[in-house]
């Protein structure tokens, strides 16, 4: 076996001391983050990449730190869930559904820790699918021309609104927009300046890390300020009683065959594109209670396999999205946009070449997950108690030390003030952006991919000589347009209802997974 | 409705602004068969034609804040801009210290609170990423 002798190696990289204190803080701030409402993982990894970045750690150090603290901010959001009612991200909106009904019985901790359990289970198993599947694409992807990447990329936006996007305009107004950007600057084929008017801090173009941070960490402060003294958080935390925090073998033994169904779904609603966590845990709520009580007896009252299934679900998705993101470099949700803003900033290009070219950072960095898994389970059982703590700490302390953290963040990879006040006007756009429901996701998506989507463009009108018909040449690049299509056309029909029943179910989620 | 119709126009002018700029890029030496121009004219394109369906088929508003929320979220930028502007003047730690406690304050702390808060986060920030892992943050007229 090719594929677990590789794994060997990866372990081998990934069991050193710095490695594990890595994992370890990364698992402890993810989860923080996942808990706090407002803090998702795609804000708590992007406030983190410049600054794992001027540390100086190098690339397999790097990506063990920012991948922990994604696994752990998707842990961490079912915290908040289960004990105030209010999701810490949107993938964990469906826990509140039974998770509060169960604290509310006196049950929370054996609510935390059994969510404590799905979460290891989906994130695990989904791991393990991940080792497996991402390899086998890397062999599809291997086929690709420019002309299929080019399609391949198209695909990639018509279709990361999701299955329950309400309007496809806005989608792709916001690609637009962030494609437009990625185009400031140097015409890298031809040497030309674009979009820069003499500006000479554009000639390099305009810094993905400060977009992101701008428009996802920044943003936030923009709307708690327009929220503030609006349903306050904290204080209820510390009154809820936990009770218990292990769950008996009974209950656990109740709800595996539930873990198991959920973590299938969610492995799969995560490698589709455009799905995502929040589908993730979104089907497997549904299709669980379809399954088990199709009547609605018991769900919605605190059911422990309600609570189970949504974390098997958002976790397992989680760890799916990684294998579009490795194998193809084309990320299908914002977490892993910002994941693959990570890989960009290291200088390394995801992707199938990635696995022959750097094969210690991605046997690596999936190593690490697995130990991630573990440390998790661990710091998420016995510790969980601390994590609560961190919900009394009101936002008015919070959201200021995190908007210091960005600017920090930010001013130490550029040093200038531009950059800083750049940054800012990104968190303005943000905010406006957000009120209109103009999805965020694709213009992180289109800064970082647009020039990659460019390039891939002109090479294949170049080996065609100008012939546009070469985009449409092969099985592939047809099978592909077809999955764009469909992606894109589906959601007008569907959208308006699927995003209903989310709705229905659920209060509104702050901000994309 | 009106909301949508305004970002569509807004959208619309720089779809347009955007093909303009597209015009202006210097021819190069060599180049290839769409040249440094043609990706962006058809992101011109696309900008324009979904900007176009605002104003034909705009949503229903979003819930805007009051204006004195408005006005809040506007002076947080102004002074998130000063912030930039002053951070090589007054140093990481003072100018750190004055837009924490203003930001706690705005988001609803009590004035010793918000002080607090703003050297508690100035100088926490400074020792961890300063002394511990050796960034170099701004530095002001006393060396920090």
């Amino acid at each position: 076996m090719d594929i677990l002798a590789s794994l060997g190696d990866g372990f081998s990289v990934a069991l050193s001391w710095q490695n594990l204190a890595l994992a370890l803080l990364g698992c402890f701030l993810g989860t923080m983050m996942g808990a706090l409402p407002g803090l998702g993982p795609a804000n708590g990894v992007a406030i983190l990449i410049p600054l794992a970045f001027t540390l100086g750690l190098d690339a397999v150090a790097a990506l063990i730190l920012l991948t922990s603290v994604y696994y752990g901010a998707m842990y961490g959001g079912r915290i908040s869930s289960i004990l105030l009612n209010i999701p810490g991200d949107e993938p964990a909106m469906m826990t509140c559904l039974d998770g509060y009904p169960m604290a509310q019985a006196g049950r929370a901790g054996e609510a935390l820790a059994l969510s404590g359990v799905a979460s290891f289970v989906g994130a695990f198993f989904a791991t393990w699918g991940l080792v497996f599947l991402a390899p086998a694409l890397v062999n599809i992807a291997l086929l690709f021309g420019p002309a299929e990447y080019f399609v391949l990329f198209t695909l990639a936006f018509a279709t990361l609104g999701g299955i329950a996007a309400t309007n496809q305009a806005k989608s792709a107004f916001a690609a637009a927009l962030g494609i437009g950007i990625a185009m400031i600057g140097v015409d890298t084929q031809t040497g030309v300046q674009r979009f820069t008017f003499g500006e000479v801090h554009l000639y390099d173009g305009i810094d993905f890390l400060i977009a992101i941070v701008g428009l996802f960490a920044l943003s936030e402060v923009f709307v708690f300020l327009e929220h503030r003294g609006q349903g306050e958080s904290g204080g209820a935390a510390g009154k809820m009683k936990i009770g218990r925090l292990t769950p008996s073998w009974g209950m656990l033994r109740y709800c595996t065959p539930t873990m198991i169904r959920s973590t299938v779904l969610g492995f799969l609603a995560g490698v589709l594109p455009g799905a995502g966590a929040s589908l993730g845990s979104f089907l497997a709520y549904s299709v669980e209670k379809q399954v088990v009580d199709p009547r609605s007896k018991t769900f919605g009252k605190g059911d422990p396999r309600g609570v189970a299934a949504p974390e098997a679900g958002n976790n397992a998705a989680s760890g799916g999205a990684l294998v579009p993101m490795l194998a193809l470099g084309v990320p299908g949700s914002g977490t892993t946009a910002v994941l693959l803003a990570v890989l960009l900033t290291l200088n390394i290009q995801p992707g199938p070449l990635l696995f022959q070219n750097n094969p210690d950072v991605v046997w690596g960095l999936i190593a690490a997950l697995f130990i991630a898994n573990f440390m998790l389970l661990a710091l998420n059982i016995p510790m969980v108690g601390i994590f609560t703590r961190v919900l009394l700490v009101p936002s008015h302390i919070l959201m200021p030390i995190v908007a210091m953290i960005a600017f920090i963040g930010i001013y130490s990879i550029t040093g200038s003030t531009f950059e800083l006040t750049m940054m800012v006007g990104f968190g303005a756009l943000g905010w406006l952006l957000r009120k209109l429901e103009v999805p965020l996701v694709p213009v992180i998506l289109g800064i970082l991919l647009g020039n990659e989507m460019e390039v891939n463009l002109r090479r294949a009108l170049t080996i065609s000589n100008g012939e546009w018909s070469t985009l449409f040449d092969s099985w592939l690049a047809l099978a592909l347009w077809t999955i764009a299509i469909v992606g894109f056309v589906l959601p007008i029909f569907l959208g308006k209802r699927v995003k209903k029943k989310m709705e229905d179910a659920a209060e509104e989620g702050p901000l994309g997974d | 409705m009106m909301s949508d119709r305004v970002l569509g126009g807004v959208g619309l002018a720089l779809a347009a602004f955007y093909a303009w700029a597209a015009t202006i890029i210097p021819e190069p030496f060599a180049s290839d068969a769409i040249g440094p121009d043609g990706f962006p004219m058809i992101i011109a394109a696309v900008l324009a034609l979904s900007s176009l369906y605002f104003v034909l088929k705009p949503d229903p508003d979003p819930k805007w804040p009051a204006l004195n929320r408005l006005a809040e979220i506007g002076f947080a930028l102004l002074v998130m801009f000063g912030y930039a502007q002053v951070l090589p003047v007054l140093g990481f730690v003072f100018s750190t210290i004055l837009i924490t406690a203003y930001l706690t304050w705005r988001l609803g702390a009590g004035p010793l609170t918000s002080l607090l808060n703003g050297v508690g986060t100035a100088v926490g920030l400074f020792v961890i990423f300063e002394l511990i892992f050796g960034l170099s943050l701004a530095d002001g007229p006393l060396g920090f």
